[in-house]
This record gives C-alpha cells, structure tokens and sequence, in this order.
C-alpha cells in the first residue's frame, strides 16, 4: 500500500515550512547568549532599530511571561527576561527585509552581561544546596538547581537482595544525544488587523503550540490558528514550544507582517530537547535459576538550562522498566539537576533508552555469570501477557517471547554465542514501550484525539485530522481505516490534517500514541457514517442492515452478490435519508491501568509494545573499531496495519539506537577547554549521525500479537525498537572481546582501552608467559 | 543584483541574484524551485543535491556562478511531464521517504547514479548515497528502492 503523501514528497511537490512564502514576508533572526550563565543588566537595541531594512526588535520584556511544557515547571520564557541560562539561550529578536539585514542588526544589539558561575556538572549543581541556583526554587528550602525528585519502592527490595544467589552491581555513564532532524525547525507568524493570529510551525504538538501562543502574547485562544506543514523529521525534537514560534508571532504582531525565522543547523543543536546524560547505579539480584529477585536504580539526569518535559522524564526513568521481565522487588531514586547547558528533553524512547541499556547489560552479566545463555536467561524472566507490573502497570498483549525466537532464529544465535572467534560477537536485549501516556500533559477529561469525517456526494470522504505527520505516515493510517470500514477506494479518501481551524484536537506526535488514538477515533466516526449507509441501503434492498457490505468502492448484499450498487449512490442514499453525511469520533484512554500512590499514572499506557534486538559485531582489537555487521529487530507491534511501514520506523529506530550507541554525543566544552558551555561539534559533520556506509544491516521481523483495545490490534512501531539496540551491541562487543564497556558511546579509544585494561588484567593474574595478546582467550 | 542564467529542468531560465548567491538559494528564493531543501548550508547532509552537468553537487556550497549556462536538474525535473521516474515510483512503492526531507536529494544523488551505472550493486548505491544523509530509514528501503528502480530502467 502506497503511502498517502509518498508521491508528493518523492516528486519535490510536498511544502513544508521553510517552503512558504507570503507576500511581504519579513525574515527573523535571534541574538543568543554567549555566556553559560549570566544576569543581563542592559539591552540596548537602538542602533538595530536604526539599520536600514529592520522592521522590528523584540526583547524578552516584551513577552514577560514564562512557559514550559509542563504545566507544573514552567521556567522558561520566549526570550530570556533577567538571566541567560546556556550559551545559545535567546536575548533578542529582529524583523528585516532580509536575513542579511536581520543577521547584521543582530551586531548591532549592545547587551551588557553579568557573568554567573556555570554548572556544567549534574552532580555540582546538585551539591550547591544552598545556591547559586539556575532558577529560583519553586518552593521555599528547595534547591533551585534540581527539577525534580523521585523516589519509588514496589515490593521488598531488600529482602529480595538477601534472597538472592547473585547480585551484579554497575556504574552506567549514557551522555546525551540529540535528534538532528534533517529540517531544521522553522516557523512563521502572521497577525492580521482583525486580531488573527496565525502561525506556520515545523511541529509535532500544533494543540499544545496553540494553547501556549494564545497564553503567553494574551491573544484569545480563539483568534489563533496553528498550521502544521509536513514535518522533516522529529523524533521527539519539535514537541514543545520553542523561542522561534513565539518570536515570529510577536515581531508580525509589531510590524503587520508575515515573519518567518529558519533555524542554523547550529541553532537546533542549541535547540536540542534531546536525550538527558543519564548516571546510572544498578544493583540486580537474581537466584541461581537466574531469576530476578531484586532491582535497585540510582540515577542522576543532566537536564541541562530548563525542565522541557524533565518531570516526566525523571518518572521514565524508572517507570518504564518494569516489563517485559518479572520483577518481585523494584526500587529507583531518579534526580534531575539543571545545569548551563541546552535543555533535554524527550528523544525517541523518551527517558527509558538509557536505564534499558543498563539494565539489559545487567542481564547479560548475570547470564554469564550463572552460565545460562542470556537468550534462555530473558524467557525465564518473561513477564507474560495479561498482568500487572510491580509498579502497577497494566500488560495486556505481550508478544516479547516470539519476539525473543525470532532473533534467536533469524541470527544463527545458538551456533554463533560465545562461539565465534575472538573479535566476532553477537548479543542480545529486549524491551517494552508505552503505547501512548494515558493521562494528557495538561489535566483535562476530555478526549485525547478526535477526528471528523465528511462524505461528498461524489463519493469521496475527507477527513480532518489533528494529528500531526512527521513522517511516520498517520495521514496514510487514516486513510487505510476509512477505506477499511466504508469500503471507499484509497484514492478517493482526502486527508485534511495540521490545522487547527478545521480540525479536532489531537494532543500531538509524542509517546507513540497517534496510531493508537486516532485510529481507534477513525474507527469510531467511520462506523458511525456506515451505519447510516448500511440503513439506508438496506431500506433500498428491503434487506436488513447487516446484509450490507461495504468493499472495494461497492455496497454488496451478503449471500446475494448480484445484488450491489456503487458506493457513490449508496451514500447519496444515505445523505438523502439522514441528512448531510459527516461523523466525529474520539478516542480517550482507560482508567484504571496503574498503580494507587502519587506518580502512578505516569508510565502508564493502554498498550504496551516489545522488542528483541540481536546484534552481531566485528571488533578490531588493534584499533578499538566495532563494526556492527547486523542488527535482527524483532518488534511485537500488535498488529501491523501497513507492514512496510511498520518495518521502516523499525528499522529507523535500530539505526538510530546504533548511531547512539557507536557514533554520537551531544557534548559541550569545559571551560579548561576554553569556552564553557560551548557546543562541541554542532555541525552534522563534526555531529557524527550515520551515513549509508556507517549503517549496518538492518533485518525487521514483525510480530503480531493483537492488542485487545488497539485499532484493528495495532500498537506502536515508532520508539519501541529503538531501546534493545544499545545494550545489543555492548552485549556484543563483550562476547566478542571480553570487554564490558559501560559509558557511551562506544568509540574506538574507549573501545581500545577497555581492551588493553583486560588484556593487563589478565597478564597480571597469569604467571606463566604463554597467553599473548593475538593468542585472545574469550 | 546580478543576472544569473542557467537551464534548469530544459527551461532556459535568467534570474537576478544578489553575487553571493549559491545555487540553492536560487533555486528555492529565485526561481521558487523549493523542492530542493536546506538542511545544513554546508555541504554537510546533501538535502540540497542536484544534479549539474550529469553529476550529483551539493547546491548549499555551489557558488550560481559555477552553474552557470550548464544544465541543471532538480527533483522537480525528474518526472516525465506527469510520468513519475521510476526512482521516485519506487521511492513511494517502497516506503523510502518517510519525512521526505531529505528525499529530494537522495533522488538526484540516485538518479545521477543510474545514468551512469544502469545496474549498480548494493555496495555501488551505499557509495552513491553516502554524501546523503536520512534520519529517518536506516536507509535499508533506499537501497531497496533503487534497485527496483534499476530493474524497472533495465526492462
């Protein structure tokens, strides 16, 4: 099945944001801190006011009213009031006739700073109790350098220690990593003269952008529209509001015309939102059969200037760990610290990438010391379908077991486990994902996505979507139910999506949610508009309603195939009986699937999705260089509506655990470095993300285990196959090489030296002189 | 302003450009071409790939002036009038492009492989792509996409 949109973007034709231009259309640029972390006594704007061709500057005391994404830490304001928190954190803003002008006014705003200390360290800005804080406490006694604190315990985690045949302790270092959509962000304001507001924005989260603008420059929400282009890539990089839509919105309201501002490649690292650094402490406890007894988390989160959707994040970080694997015992102490440095926030796996790699590391350490093989090690501590976590999360499908043969299989995992020459390894790990959050980001009853449907008299059907395309192909899986329940022909199905004039809501592409939701929501509305069909058909044939069928572009009575009309008459049958023919339909989540104590609905999900990763890696112990060969992705999605879709976000997401894993760190300077806070390489060539010769071979296996409450059985495909990829690989570079190497990434020193530390340690513990280096005892 | 001519697409167009233009500013601000993209503006993630003379350049770092009189062609002109190529056919057929971002480039990157090397090996198009980066794929439906392609040309 075609995708919807895959013409349209194969042929040049799809417009995105940085696509549009509008008559008269001013060009944006924002002035950005230079310092980590500075008062601002003075901006001075005059002389840029003054330069031929600006039309507008905007400080930040012209929009004096902070926002954040999560309602309960909003610290963040369009442009920064008092203080810079990061080097890249927006002071100002200009309009001119083009980007030129615009970059040479930019010269031309004298700010005078106050430099501050910088904290680039998680673990010192969490130790300054008693200040310099990064932002004000949000309470009196609390330390404004930390967003938040969880402290979570299931079970009896210290009897479970004493149970245990073994326990494995470890130290995990994940540096942070970031999305490098290949768009950068970019966005465009028009304010009219009859108070409208309109906003084109490159974002995954047009509802939560639309409440934000409307609260922030104190326009009626009622006045503002959000348009949402197609989307060039996200993956969770472009879901909350940033300075450039705010920006852009404000300088049109000033001047009366249309202002578009296109981040740098250099602004959206700045930007980032990506995945935190996570310091990690684990303790796993396991019996000799190799069960879990035990599992004990301590873990610290560089949140970097601002909290984004840190609160949640700190929540994820424990959380999500609970399945696929039994747990009698469950503890984690999370901590987020603000430091100098670009916010993170959510990247693809949001907040559970980093404790999986840990963790199934872990796994693997038990494995082999108990001498089980680490494929058997994850059966025995399967979970199963149709239960509770103990943290209270609801399980209902769980396909994690065929998950697990099937890479066990498709890998030649028996003949290849411990049992390939030194410097060729294989490695396994699995993984469960939510499939959507059951509860919104801002408190509310109301559905979680909503849809509308229209019938023309031609026989086509438009649907409105509010659900935001970023490639992951939602305007095709619209497309795909409607066909499926009305029996219309694709081609006759127009989706109308991203727009928040003519759609309902939906809350956004975040959390693997929208095909979950608003397929579920399709389904409901294009019911509603076949039975109406189906009764008036029925009338017409003297027939009862479900004798109706409705395929392939025909109504057909069942048992009776000669007996048919078009579609086109049967709906004008059904529009001359009811009425104009449309339906609405939404979706909202169940209840009662988590635990009762302060935190529990967070994690939850109506589904959960699973996956097995095995990697198979070449290790060059002359240079440190891993080369993964192949990654097997078997991935429980429930059902796959469109298969080749599902196996693209699976093998999207392998790639991208694998680039996380071997290539990329989003790192910044040291001030022994010479600029504090200073961006080490943001550029997508000193960024390393993956080329076509880096990747290795990505093999899907598609399991479906057909979720209860999902549409058609569907869960997600988008984030859940990333997690496994990680610690696959490390599992893998250890059956290679004998190395456990627990900070990412893999890079070819660490690699190295890892390998000589061994090598070392052994010469030490052996007497006689017979083991040498090429000689390689695994 | 300068006067700038290229042929791009077989149409021989003129258009004024301030000097310091590249060929993708041009492109997309002057000739309202926008379907090749800016991803970096440094020749670093080939989104802005066309093709000049038969080879694949990156337009972002390709001062106008060294396009100049040549032949340009665009991910607009690779079509035949409503006849898709069979690239950008099986780019749809294969699920190749999902946020289609960096998809225009990639088509010219593969087209510009194609008329030199009729059927390439799958090593041959992850060399040929290897200046284009994707974010999205893992590039493995690329890949599957241009070798249908060829299939389909070799008919």
């Amino acid at each position: 099945m075609r995708k919807v949109d895959g013409l349209a973007k194969a042929t040049g034709r799809a417009r995105y944001t940085d696509d549009i231009r509008l008559p008269g259309m001013l060009h944006g640029k924002i002035l950005r801190s230079p310092h980590p972390h500075a008062r601002i006594v003075a901006i001075e704007t005059s002389r840029a006011e003054a330069l031929p061709g600006v039309h507008a500057v905007v400080t930040g005391r012209d929009m004096p009213t902070t926002f954040g994404i999560i309602p309960w830490t909003p610290d963040e304001y369009p442009l920064c009031v008092d203080k810079v928190r990061y080097v890249g954190d927006g002071v100002a803003a200009v309009a001119a006739v083009d980007e030129d002008t615009a970059i040479a006014a930019l010269d031309l705003i004298d700010v005078t700073y106050e430099e501050l200390p910088a904290y680039l360290d998680p673990h010192e800005a969490i130790a300054a109790e008693a200040g310099p804080y990064i932002h004000e406490p949000r309470k009196p006694g609390w330390n404004g350098n930390v967003t938040k604190v969880v402290k979570l315990e299931f079970g009896e985690v210290e009897d479970g220690f004493a149970e245990a045949e073994l326990v494995v302790e470890g130290d995990y270092l994940f540096e942070g990593t970031t999305h490098t959509p290949i768009e950068p962000h970019c966005a465009i304001g028009l304010a009219e003269g009859d108070g409208k507001l309109t906003v084109w924005s490159a974002t995954q989260v047009p509802h939560y952008l639309h409440r934000e603008l409307a609260r922030v420059l104190e326009v009626d929400p009622a006045r503002v529209r959000v348009i949402q282009p197609p989307v060039g890539g996200a993956f969770g990089g472009k879901s909350e509001p940033f300075d450039l839509e705010f920006c852009v919105a404000k300088l049109s309201m000033k001047t009366g015309r249309p202002v578009k501002i296109l981040y740098t490649r250099e602004e959206v690292f700045y930007a980032h939102r990506g995945r935190h650094p996570f310091h990690m402490r684990y303790r796993t406890g396991a019996t000799r059969e190799g069960l879990l007894t035990s599992v004990d988390a301590e873990i610290v989160l560089d949140g970097g200037a601002y909290a984004s959707f840190g609160l949640v994040t700190t929540y994820y970080s424990g959380q999500l760990l609970t399945a696929p694997y039994r747990m009698p015992a469950y503890r984690f102490h999370s901590t987020r610290a603000y430091t100098n440095k670009p916010a993170c926030g959510p990247k693809r796996g949001h907040g559970s990438v980093q404790p999986r790699f840990a963790f199934e590391v872990q796994l693997d350490r038990i494995a082999e010391a108990l001498s089980i093989d680490p494929i058997e090690l994850r059966r025995r501590n399967f979970i199963g379908p149709n239960t509770r976590t103990v943290n209270g999360l609801r399980v209902t499908s769980n396909g994690f077991l065929e998950c697990l043969d099937a890479v066990e299989q498709a890998s030649d995992w028996k003949r290849k486990h411990s049992r390939l020459p030194y410097g060729r390894g294989v490695g396994v790990a699995g993984s469960t994902y939510i499939t959507g959050t059951n509860y919104p980001i801002y408190p509310n009853e109301m559905p979680q996505s909503g849809i509308q449907l229209q019938v023309d008299r031609s026989g086509r059907v438009s649907v409105f979507s509010g659900a935001s395309e970023i490639g992951q192909g939602v305007d095709s899986m619209v497309t795909y139910i409607v066909a499926e329940e009305l029996g219309v022909p694709l081609d006759h199905i127009r989706v109308l999506a991203g727009d928040t004039d003519f759609t309902p809501v939906d809350l956004g592409a975040y959390s693997s949610r929208v095909t979950f939701m608003l397929g579920n929501a399709c389904i409901e509305a294009a019911k509603r508009i076949k039975v109406m069909v189906q009764d008036a058909v029925a009338e017409a044939w003297d027939a009862k309603p479900g004798e109706v069928l409705l395929a392939g572009g025909w109504a057909v009575r069942a048992g009776d195939t000669a007996t048919s009309m078009p579609l086109r008459e049967a709906f004008n049958l059904a529009e001359a009986k009811f009425g104009t023919l449309g339906a609405t339909g939404s979706y909202n989540t169940p209840k009662d699937v988590h635990g009762d104590y302060r935190g529990a609905t967070i994690g939850a999900s109506p589904a959960y999705s699973f996956t097995a990763h095995v990697a198979e890696v070449e290790v060059d112990p002359e240079t440190g260089f891993v080369n993964v060969e192949k990654i097997w992705i078997a991935h429980d999605c429930g059902r796959a509506l469109n298969p080749v879709l599902v196996a693209g976000q699976m093998e999207g997401s392998a790639y991208m655990g694998f680039a996380e894993a071997l290539m990329e760190e989003q790192i910044f300077k040291s001030a022994d470095q010479g600029r504090a806070g200073l961006h080490n390489a943001p550029s997508l060539l000193d960024y390393r993300i993956p080329t076509s010769l880096d990747t290795p071979e990505l093999e899907s296996l598609i399991i479906e285990s057909i979720d209860p409450e999902g549409p058609y059985g569907a869960k997600e495909a988008g984030e859940g196959p990333l997690h496994p990829s990680i610690p696959a690989i490390a599992n893998a570079i250890h059956d290679a090489v004998g190395v456990r190497i627990n900070t990412l990434p893999f890079s070819p020193p660490r690699v190295w030296r890892a390998i000589r530390a061994a090598e070392a340690e052994r010469r030490s513990q052996v007497s006689t002189p017979q083991v040498t280096a090429a000689a390689g005892v695994k | 302003m300068e006067v700038v001519r290229l042929r791009v697409n077989g149409d021989e167009r003129k258009c004024g450009v301030p000097a310091h233009y590249t060929l993708l500013e041009t492109l997309r601000y002057g000739l309202g071409l926008t379907g090749s993209k800016q991803g970096c503006d440094k020749g670093d993630c080939g989104a802005c790939t066309v093709i000049v003379d038969g080879r694949a350049v990156l337009s972002c770092i390709t001062p106008v002036w060294e396009a100049e009189r040549k032949d340009v062609r665009t991910v607009e002109g690779l079509a035949d009038g409503t006849e898709p190529h069979p690239v950008q056919d099986e780019f749809d057929l294969n699920g190749a492009a999902q946020c289609g971002f960096c998809t225009p480039g990639i088509l010219c990157s593969s087209v510009a492989l194609l008329d030199r090397n009729p059927s390439p090996t799958r090593e041959e198009i992850r060399t040929a792509l290897a200046g284009n980066l994707c974010r999205c794929t893992g590039y493995a439906k690329i890949y599957d996409a241009v070798e249908a392609a060829a299939a389909r040309l070799g008919e």
